[in-house]
């Protein structure tokens, strides 16, 4: 469909311009080409950043467009970094991005690795899978709130079925301790398919000849799968840790629509409470600061990792 | 590969593999299917405990999905009998239609934004992954990694001014304004696996071309395009998929006008309470499109999850 | 096909020409949260459309998002909303950041005088600064939170023999908070009609107002204070007062003993659910929902009674309620002041009480008959008389949220202890006022 509606606009040049194109050089045409993308990317991306840096230097508040703009130098970034509240927010991050890692990363990695065994119809079921998270993270985080319903939720129905207590006699997402733990399982649930696919990948990738080669050399399946097959998946599985590891680190809408980041400020990761800065509180200043040192931890973080990965691939 | 592979599963293994695998999809289904059936519930199947899995379906989460209620007196509802088979699902709890809901307009939306979106990020996706792949430019290295580093910046963090931004040229809440932005947030994703395909294009393809007379605009869309056809429908389904997915800046930058289903869908309640079979109802049909083409698509949506993290 | 042509184009300059003609007729917006008097509104307005030819659009956001997102769209300068039924507390900020148009020139030329207004209703909802003539909003629903049991169970012989037996009194409309936690805990898990049933259902929600607006229904009670001396803003030894932690333990310890099962982010519609699916023997709400409460086939009727917020120390209730205001950003503001002007007509007030909404007009409150039309009518009146309400500064979005951190995690999350949470609380209050520049 879209290389058709590209075509017919092609036709539809004019001459007179298709003349001038024609005319152009290569490099002409590569810039011709690569500049709308750039310049998109550098108008609602990069501008956009640059400003947020000039922000959180200064006490600007977006819905106070009369007062006068201070600049205070360090200040916010001096009470965002020594503010109990929000380290508190860190570490809700922190137990969120380590337990669905840990989670997602098994499982995929199992599921990946049952797949590969290419039974019939495995295909079918793969995509089955997969599904979960190919939809919207809000419309269905809003929907587990249901199943989480301590009285008529399937969910408690069905943990209580099988533990022999009564559905009531705990709640998922209103409760200080099971809170951390229901957003967890949400988000495995949903992107536990994304590791998979990426290890599947991996798994693919690995020759034939390698296995023979060991099958000669009379080593057994176990020690195949750990001299072999984990090395070869691991730099694939490690990719797969970085990109959750990023999403989840952003992680806003799915866990907003379950627990809102209750109870109290139990499950408030950290975007949850940097949306409330600065779109409920308006804080804009401040909160650009908070923005800006978000930023440059998952970015610090994950170049930090990129060169262990790269290590790794080069083994 | 041969039959004989020293790594071919036994049948025993195959089987237990698919039993596990098959066991673990039904689970995460569990949900999915869970929603769909709400949908069909009546307000007090849906809300019975223990949860109902056998009820009798009943279109009411659909019909209070598309349409505002009010109650009316006795007798108004007296004289004035239901005239249609919505109307009488909504007379059992002496309420009258007063007029469509909002769910319709969000949906379009959706479609709207969804699609424009994804035009646009194809568009200027297929042309500068074609130059990228053709052409020698200069620091190109450096360009592909700023292109895919944008990707790695928490929408929240850009958020702020570009609620500024909007707010000036008036572009909050509107359709043009959260096309544009959706289309810079998967340009990225689109540039890196449209050039992924477009590399696997043989450039002697084009170079014949040349040789016949073509210009480079006519090599591109004669030869190129056609050739990458399957490239550009997997990417289109995945960027339509971002777009049709987005909560967070759809919270944050649109309200009336422009709002998608998304931030609409959990706001749907009816008279005391979230009425579960209405947002079931509006998250079924927002949620089965997606299901039906990754189910339709699997091959080339498979692949390209893998292949734009993998080719990185 | 030409003459499908000649047709489109005979409608579209026939449609261009009643344009034209009816240049007045506008397409108003009215915003709102969604709720059962948005709903009479809805009705009401049908006859301001026949009168004045304006066409009506209504826009309304459920609660627990409505202030965020009519926030959002006023600070986009959006134009989304002509006319906006904003909450109360807005108003401040309404008025200084110039998103609400100043009505006071246009009430002048109009003949539309305040004093026509219950004066609790106008102080609340329509000035600002606080108390002087300068009005951005007329009153349009006037609102308390209140409570409402089941009257059935209550006057039942062996519910009230076993209360008897239990506590040694009468079971009766609470007098007191603590009376009312008494009730509660004697209904906490009682078997009623084969079914277990909870003692209360009280706001517990944190994303919006929830928490707050119900625990303040507490702390007005026991004697709360914002500052120590009105507009001083300080607030050491009010916010925290003995009486301040008394009253927040006391609610602690009402959701803690008397709430059914997984209501730790209840606010309005939940607090309903509980009530019409019987769980409840009591529940909190605003009055605006009691129209509704009343006309509920299951669980109203005479099977339901209100009544005001119990006293402690004090006689006091939460405020809700509404003025409605025009949105500096319309390009219709004429068209949405004359809204205004019909729906501040004596029989139009009138009309909207006969729908369900709680007009704060003098004609009707006054009224012959007023306190007998409805079963809650004379406790509304209770109410209004003794109704606080939080910050309205323009940085009350601040400093509710800061409230309803603190309250949710010593409540809720059960998060340290009442007096630390109020001395966080007036930490954080602090903060805010000096960036605001008033301390």
């Amino acid at each position: 469909m879209t290389d058709t509606a590209i075509d017919k606009i092609a036709q539809r040049t004019p001459t007179r311009v298709a003349r001038k194109v024609r005319g152009l050089s290569d490099r002409a045409i590569a810039w011709l080409f690569v500049g709308p993308t750039i310049f998109l990317l550098l108008a609602i991306n990069i501008f956009p950043l640059i400003w947020t840096v000039y922000l959180s230097f200064t006490n600007f508040r977006a819905n106070r467009p009369n007062r006068e703009v201070e600049w205070v130098g360090l200040r916010n970034y001096e009470r965002i970094l020594t503010d109990s509240d929000i380290w508190l927010n860190m570490q809700a991050t922190a137990h969120f991005l380590f337990w669905t890692i840990v989670f997602q990363v098994l499982i995929g990695f199992a599921l990946a690795y049952l797949i590969n065994k290419k039974f019939r119809g495995n295909d079918l079921w793969t995509t089955i899978i997969v599904l979960p998270m190919m939809l919207s993270p809000a419309v269905v985080g809003n929907f587990w709130t249901f199943l989480y319903q301590p009285q008529i939720g399937l969910f408690n129905y069905i943990i209580a079925f099988f533990i022999g207590a009564d559905p009531s006699s705990f709640e998922m997402i209103g409760s200080v301790t099971l809170a951390p733990w229901s957003i967890v399982i949400v988000d495995t649930w949903m992107w536990t398919p994304f590791v998979m696919l990426i290890c599947l990948a991996g798994l693919r990738s690995i020759p034939d000849y390698i296995y023979e080669a060991a099958e000669i050399d009379r080593a057994s399946k176990w020690r195949q799968f750990w001299t072999i097959t984990v090395p070869m998946v691991l730099p694939f599985l490690m990719l797969a840790v970085l990109f959750r590891g990023i999403e989840n680190f952003k992680m806003f809408d799915l866990v907003v629509q379950l627990t809102g980041g209750g109870p109290g400020s139990i499950t408030e990761l950290a975007s949850i409470n940097l949306k409330r800065e600065a779109f409920e509180k308006w804080r804009t200043g401040y909160s650009s600061a908070y923005a800006i040192i978000l930023f440059v931890t998952v970015f610090g973080l994950a170049s930090i990792y990129v060169k262990a990965l790269n290590k790794v691939k080069e083994r | 590969m041969s039959a004989h592979s020293v790594n071919e599963p036994s049948s025993r293994q195959k089987w237990i593999a698919g039993a596990l695998v098959i066991a673990y999809a039904l689970i995460t289904m569990i949900p999915l299917v869970w929603i769909v059936a709400t949908g069909f519930k009546s307000p007090a199947d849906a809300i019975s405990y223990p949860p109902k899995v056998l009820f009798e379906p009943t279109l009411e989460g659909y019909v209070n999905l598309f349409t505002t209620r009010t109650r009316q007196t006795d007798e108004y509802l007296a004289a004035n009998p239901p005239q249609t088979w919505y109307e009488e699902i909504v007379r059992q709890y002496d309420m009258v239609i007063v007029g469509p809901s909002r769910y319709g307009e969000r949906f379009l939306n959706s479609i709207i934004i969804g699609f424009g979106s994804t035009f646009l990020s194809i568009f200027l996706g297929v042309l500068a992954a074609y130059a990228f792949s053709r052409f020698r430019i200069p620091l190109k290295d450096d360009l592909l990694f700023f292109i895919l580093s944008t990707r790695m910046m928490p929408p929240i963090a850009v958020a702020i001014p570009i609620f500024l931004m909007y707010r000036q040229l008036g572009l909050s809440d509107t359709h043009l304004g959260m096309i544009l932005l959706y289309t810079a947030v998967n340009i990225s994703l689109a540039v890196w696996l449209l050039k992924g395909f477009i590399d696997e294009i043989p450039r002697e393809y084009e170079e014949a071309a040349l040789i016949d007379g073509y210009t480079r605009f006519q090599a591109f869309y004669k030869v190129v395009l056609p050739q990458a056809t399957t490239g550009i429908v997997a990417t289109a389904i995945f960027c339509l998929i971002f777009s049709w997915n987005e909560y967070a800046f759809a919270v944050l930058l649109t309200s009336g006008t422009a709002q998608t289903a998304p931030p609409f869908i959990p706001t749907i309640i009816g008279v005391g309470g979230q009425d579960w079979p209405a947002v079931a109802a509006g998250a079924t049909l927002f949620l089965l499109p997606v299901m039906i083409f990754t189910v339709a698509l699997r091959k080339h949506l498979l692949r390209g999850i893998t292949f734009g993290a993998v080719r990185k | 096909m030409i003459k499908r042509a000649l047709l489109m184009a005979t409608a579209m300059s026939t449609a261009g020409f009643m344009g034209a003609n009816a240049a007045q007729a506008e397409d108003l917006t009215l915003c709102w949260a969604a709720w059962d008097p948005a709903n009479a509104l809805v009705e009401l307005s049908k006859e301001f459309e026949a009168e004045s030819g304006h066409t009506m659009n209504f826009e309304f956001v459920p609660w627990p998002n409505f202030a965020d997102r009519m926030l959002n769209e006023l600070n986009s300068g959006g134009k989304l909303c002509d006319l906006l039924i904003g909450d109360s507390q807005w108003i401040g900020g309404g008025a200084e950041n110039g998103h609400y148009v100043k009505l006071n020139d246009f009430f002048e030329a109009e003949n539309i005088s305040m004093d026509d207004f219950a004066p609790a209703t106008v102080y609340a909802y329509s000035t600002w600064p606080k108390g002087t003539p300068n009005y951005y909003a007329l009153p349009a629903m006037g609102d308390a939170n209140g409570w409402f049991y089941r009257k059935d169970w209550f006057e039942n012989e062996d519910i009230r023999a076993a209360y008897m037996e239990e506590t040694g009194q009468e079971l009766r409309e609470p007098e007191s908070q603590q009376e009312l936690m008494q009730i509660a805990k004697f209904f906490q898990e009682r078997e009623i009609d084969g079914q277990t049933r909870y003692g209360v259902s009280i706001f517990t929600e944190r994303g919006s107002e929830g928490i707050t607006m119900g625990a303040t229904g507490a702390l007005y009670a026991w004697g709360f204070k914002y500052e120590n001396e009105p507009g001083s803003y300080d607030m050491a030894g009010a916010v925290n007062s003995p009486e301040a932690v008394e009253a927040l333990e006391f609610y602690k310890e009402l959701y803690e003993c008397c709430t059914p099962p997984g209501y730790t982010d209840a606010y309005m519609e939940q607090s309903l659910d509980a009530f019409k699916s019987g769980q409840v023997a009591m529940a909190m709400n605003w009055f605006a929902f009691f129209p509704g409460l009343y006309a509920d086939p299951n669980t109203g009727g005479d099977k339901i009674d209100f009544f005001v917020n119990p006293p402690q120390n004090v006689a006091a209730s939460t405020l809700g309620g509404q003025g409605i205001s025009v949105v500096a950003y319309s390009d219709k503001q004429d068209a949405a002041l004359e809204y205004i002007k019909w729906f501040a007509q004596p029989d139009v007030q009138a009309k909207w009480w006969e729908l369900g909404g709680y007009s704060a007009h003098n004609s009707v409150l006054q009224g012959d008959g007023f306190e007998e039309s409805a079963p809650f009518a004379g406790d509304f009146l209770v109410a209004m008389d003794g109704v606080q309400d939080f910050w309205q500064e323009p940085a009350y979005a601040e400093l509710l949220l800061a409230m309803q951190k603190r309250l949710h995690d010593y409540i809720v999350a059960d998060q340290g202890t009442a007096q630390e949470a109020l001395d966080k609380l007036i930490e954080d209050w602090t903060e805010v006022f000096e960036d605001e520049g008033k301390l």
